[in-house]
This record gives structure tokens, sequence and C-alpha cells, in this order.
């Protein structure tokens, strides 16, 4: 067994990345359904989808103060270089999706003409003045940054699982359990 | 660096199971996106049989391509807002309104005599940053009650390579096929075409409900009921293709042009989910204000041109029915939307214009 990672991610922490891991997932899902069908999924998916992402836009903020105030523990000593920075830049890129994302979909549909309904009665002011180009550039980029977060989490997933199955560090405990030392 | 242990038993099989978590997950998600269900209805296969029956025209809807932008204003008479909580229903409210007047079809320079059916959008804008958008026809009732069979309509309809026309036989077996087509076709058969846009009434179809500041939920439908009255298009229009613009700018020219807002109250049992099926002439019908445009522009530059009149984009107060084809509408008008909007961005790319005036 490999040396193991010192301490574990804070209780925060981990429930806001279980709680967002699940939530991304869901919206990743919910949004490539509901541009794919002219059924009546199409309306109910897409008055969860607004919802739930600006309270992903909420919740990163509030993950990546956490992440400031509690810190994250180390990675394994012996991990090689490039995997190392390999996990820093795919982290920093995930928090830069999660941050965008729902920033995108939000002006997108100002740039629409689109009044931002998140439920009944409850409409976000406009970012933007109407504009067909900036819709467009936008909307162009919601459907290419998702599919990009998509597959940059099979890889974040697939580097969980290569950690807790081949090398058994301790990386993935360090976001399930509270140890405080290996 | 040194790797210091052992690798773990059963190496090969640890490895499987992560590719195999990974495989399911993109198959599940490409599942739900549609890729792997080319059967599927999807917003895409229904603007593409649209395009494949009226060509590509760059920048216009994908239908009602032909129309014109007019501004007026909607002003509440309050009659309705024991019905629906939504603030245009206020006494008294002034509601600004950019509408859109158009023909059905694909091609944005048809023969205005051609369909028998104008359509009208409108588009309210209300405090707090809401908006009512609907989007209108000039008939009683829909050919079809779902998205599966508008879709199959379409298709039915696509013009023959030779003829230009469609294959009168698809029709026909389309018809046939589709008994509830039959208070539509039976309207068809003697419905005059209108001299005007302004002198026919217009129709929501589609059901929707009110919601009043209790909370209960009342279906309706809406229309238009014009001022002017009816006159039947004229032998000299039937020569101009663009009669309809004409007429509209000669009569903004006199002055505004009024409709009265109806709302029609379902009776407990009435149908709201098939718009094939006119509710009976006597249910309760509200006269809830009056719609006036003062002035017409084209829609190449006009304020409608961006506006993508989505049947449900409604505020609060008034929401979608089971009608399945409001769905359909609001995920086909996206589609086309988007297509247009890239084409107008490319194409002011292409020339540095402002795209909006
Ligand atoms: C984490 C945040 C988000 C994710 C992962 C996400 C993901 C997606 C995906 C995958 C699609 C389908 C794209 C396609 O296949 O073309 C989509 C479409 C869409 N998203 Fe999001 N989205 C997020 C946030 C938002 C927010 C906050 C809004 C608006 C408030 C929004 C509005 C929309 C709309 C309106 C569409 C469909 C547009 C159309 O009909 O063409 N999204 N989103
Ligand atoms: C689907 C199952 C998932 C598993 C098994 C998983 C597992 C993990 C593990 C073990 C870590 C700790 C890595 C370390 O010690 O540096 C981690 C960190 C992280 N995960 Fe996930 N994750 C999952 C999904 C997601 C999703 C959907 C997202 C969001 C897009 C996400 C975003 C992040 C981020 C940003 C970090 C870095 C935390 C930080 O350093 O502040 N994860 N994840
Ligand atoms: C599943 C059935 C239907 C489909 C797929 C469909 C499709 C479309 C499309 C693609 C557009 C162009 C949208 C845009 O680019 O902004 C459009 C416009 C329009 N449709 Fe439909 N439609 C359907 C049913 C209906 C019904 C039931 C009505 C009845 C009121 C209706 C009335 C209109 C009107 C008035 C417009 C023009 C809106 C404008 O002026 O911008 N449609 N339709």
């Amino acid at each position: 067994m490999n040396p193991r990672t010192a301490g574990t991610f804070s209780l925060p922490a981990r429930l806001l990345h279980w709680l967002m891991a699940i939530m991304i997932l869901t919206m990743l899902f919910v949004g490539v359904g509901m541009v794919a069908t002219v059924s009546e999924r199409h309306v109910w998916l897409v008055q969860l989808h607004k919802p739930l992402g600006i309270a992903i836009l909420a919740l990163v903020i509030v993950r990546l103060l956490v992440r400031w105030r509690y810190g994250t523990p180390a990675l394994p000593a012996d991990l090689p270089p490039w995997q190392r920075a390999a996990a820093h830049l795919s982290h920093w890129a995930l928090y830069a999706l999660m941050l965008a994302m729902p920033l995108i979909g939000w002006t997108m549909l100002s740039a629409g003409g689109y009044p931002v309904t998140l439920f009944a009665g409850v409409t976000l002011p406009d970012l933007v003045s109407p504009s067909p180009t900036l819709y467009s550039a936008l909307r162009f980029a919601h459907t290419w940054l998702a599919l990009s977060l998509f597959a940059l989490i099979l890889l974040h997933l697939a580097a969980a699982l290569y950690h807790a199955l081949i090398r058994r560090d301790g990386v993935l405990a360090s976001m399930t359990r509270s140890r405080k030392q290996p | 660096m040194t790797q210091n242990a052992a690798p773990p038993p059963k190496l090969i099989l640890r490895f499987t199971i992560i590719g195999l978590v990974i495989a399911i997950l993109a198959t599940a998600f490409a599942y739900v996106g549609g890729w792997l269900d080319p059967g599927r209805l999807t917003p895409d296969r229904m603007i593409n049989t649209l395009e494949d029956n009226a060509g590509v025209h760059e920048g216009y809807r994908r239908n009602h391509a032909k129309g014109y932008c007019v501004v007026g204003s909607f002003e509440s008479n309050g009659n309705v807002d024991s019905l629906s909580r939504a603030t245009v229903f206020e006494t008294g409210r002034v509601s600004p309104l950019i509408g859109r007047l158009a023909i059905p079809g694909g091609d944005p320079h048809a023969n205005d005599g051609m369909p028998p059916i104008r359509s009208f959008a409108l588009q309210f804008q209300l405090p707090n940053d809401e908006q009512w958008r609907t989007a209108m026809n000039a008939m009683p009732v829909f050919p079809v009650s779902t998205p599966q069979a508008f879709w199959e309509l379409l298709k039915a309809s696509q013009p023959d390579s030779q003829s230009g026309k469609p294959d009168p036989a698809k029709m026909a077996a389309f018809f046939a096929g589709h008994p509830e087509t039959k208070p539509f076709l039976a309207w068809a058969k003697t419905a005059q075409r209108s001299s005007s846009f302004v002198n026919v009434e217009y129709n929501s179809l589609d059901a929707f409900r009110f919601i009043d500041a209790g909370g209960t939920t009342h279906f309706v439908r809406w229309g238009l009921v014009p001022e002017a009255p009816f006159t039947p298009m004229t032998e000299a229009q039937k020569q101009d293709p663009d009669f309809l613009s004409r007429d509209l700018r000669e009569r903004l020219d006199k002055g505004p042009q009024r409709w009265h807002l109806i709302v029609t109250v379902a009776n407990p049992g009435d149908p709201t989910d098939d718009a094939t099926l006119a509710w009976p002439a006597d249910r309760r019908q509200i006269d809830a204000g009056i719609v006036t445009i003062d002035r017409a522009q084209d829609q190449a530059d006009g304020p409608c041109r961006d506006i993508n009149y989505d049947p449900l984009v409604l505020p609060d107060g008034i929401a979608g029915s089971d009608d399945p084809l409001l769905s359909a509408r609001s995920a086909a008008y996206s589609e086309s939307y988007n297509r247009r909007t890239r084409e107008e961005a490319e194409s002011a790319t292409s020339s540095t214009q402002e795209p909006r005036s």
C-alpha cells in the first residue's frame, strides 16, 4: 500500500463536494436531456435546470470561501509530479467551470431577451441587454463548456478510483472520511 | 518518485472496474442526450423537417417566416384580475407590447394570398423583468393534438421535388389516419382569407392556467377579437404578394388598430390537453382589455426580430396546461431561435454591421 495522505478535507468541504457533485451531474444530464426532446419532459426539465444552476452558482462561492478558510490536505508525497500537476490543474478547471456555467446560462438568457425566471414570481435581473451576437456566442459556449465539464468529471472520477483501487493511498478517503491523521 | 509499494492484487480486474464505471456513465449521458436514440423526436429533427419543406432561409424563423413587427400597448380593465394574479391584468395597467403579424410557412418571401391563416404574436413587458409572450393563430382549432402528429403532418406535406407541391396521396393518407384533424378540415373548407391582418380573430388554441391570488387554478384559452369588421381578400389583393403589409401600413397611417383580449374560461371536464377541440360556445367569455397597435416596422430591423415568442414565457399568475403541444413548441421555437440568431451573428460579423437597430 502507498503512503497515505495527511489529513482529510474539512466537513463543510466534504459536504459541499458531494452535494455539488450530485447537483452538477444532475444538471449535465438534465441539460442534454431537455434539449433532446419535444415531450412534456422538456418543460419540467427546463424548470429544474434554471433554479438548480443558480443554486450551484451560490454554492460554489461558499465552497471557495470554505476552501480558503479551511485549506486542503496535501496529496501523497510520492505522487509523481505530473499527476500532482494534473490534479491541481483539473481541480482549478472544475472550479472555473462550476462558476462559469451558471453565469453563462444567466447571461445567455438575458442576451436572448428572455426573462430569467427561476420559479413563478422569481425572475432574476437582466445581466446584459439583448444581442443576438452575444446570445449565439454564449449559447455555443454553454454547450461546449458543458461537454468539457462532463469529460473532465469522467477523468476526475477515473482518477479518484485509481487512487482508491490501484494506489490505495487514502486520497478518496480524504473526501469521504473525517480521519484527522493517516 | 519511488513507488515503495507492491501493486495491489487483481490489478486487471481493478482497472476493468474503473473502465466500466466510466463507460456506463458516458453511455447513460449519450443516451439521455439522444445520441443513441435516433428515433426520438427531438427539437433538432422537428426543425430539420421544417427546413426540408421550405428550405433554409438564413436569419429567418423556421415557421411563420414572413412577418412584420408591430408596437403598441395593452390596457387592462381589471375584469380577469379575480382569475389571475398576473400584474398584466391589474385594473388600468398599461403594458407595452412588441408584436409580430405573420403568415404560416417557412418561406419568408411567400405570397400573402396563399395560406388561409394569419398569426399574431405578442410580448407584454411587465414590472420586475416579467414578460408574457403568446403566439396566436387566426383559426378556431389546430389540426393536430400531439407533436408527433405535427411532425407526421410536416412529413406528409413535404413538397414533391418535381411539382413543388405536396403529394395529395400522402396528405390524404395522413388525414385518413388522423381523425382528430376533422374539425380543422371542416373549418379550412369554408374559411375565407381575410383582406387584412387587422380584421381577423386570433386564438391561443392551446389551453393555459390562470392562477388567482388565492392560488386557485382556472383553465382558460384566450384570443383577440378585432374592432375592424371582417372583409375577405379581394381580387386585386390576390395579384399582390405583399398585400397584407401594404394594407397594414395604410390602416396604421389612418390610426391605431384595436383588438379586445377575450379570455374563455373552461367548465370542469372541458378538454385542456387537446388543441383540436374547441370548447362549447356557451363558455364564459371575459373581455380583459384592449390591445392597441400604433405602428409597424420591417422584421429585418424591427424590435420583434430577435424575440422568440415561446408560448411558455409566462408571468406569475399564468401557467401552461397539460396540452403536449406547449412543451414541443417551447423546445422547437428555441432550436429555431438558436439557428437564426447564429446565422444573424455570422452575417453581422461578416458585414461588420450592428445587428440590432
Ligand atoms: C452548472 C451549471 C450548468 C450546467 C452544467 C448546464 C448544462 C447545460 C447543458 C448540458 C445544456 C444542453 C446544451 C446542449 O446540449 O446544447 C444546457 C442548456 C441550457 N441551459 Fe444550462 N447549465 C448550467 C446552468 C444554467 C443556468 C444557471 C441557466 C439559466 C439560468 C441555464 C440555462 C440553460 C438553457 C436555457 C439551456 C437550453 C437552451 C436552449 O433551449 O437552446 N443553464 N445547460
Ligand atoms: C463522481 C464522483 C466523484 C468522486 C469519486 C470525487 C472524488 C474526489 C476526491 C477523492 C477528491 C480529493 C482530491 C484531493 O485530495 O486533492 C476530489 C476533489 C475535488 N472534486 Fe471531486 N469527485 C467526484 C465528483 C466531482 C464533481 C462532479 C465535481 C464538480 C464538477 C468535483 C469537483 C472536485 C473539486 C473541485 C475537487 C478539489 C477540491 C479542492 O482541492 O478544493 N468532483 N473529488
Ligand atoms: C408542435 C407543434 C408546433 C411546432 C413544432 C411549431 C413550430 C414553430 C416554429 C419553429 C416557429 C418559429 C419560431 C421562431 O423562430 O421564433 C413557429 C412560429 C409560430 N407558431 Fe408554431 N409550431 C407548433 C404549433 C403551433 C400552434 C399550436 C400554434 C397556435 C397558436 C402556433 C403558432 C405559431 C405562431 C403564431 C408563430 C409565429 C410567432 C412569431 O411571429 O414569431 N404554432 N412555430
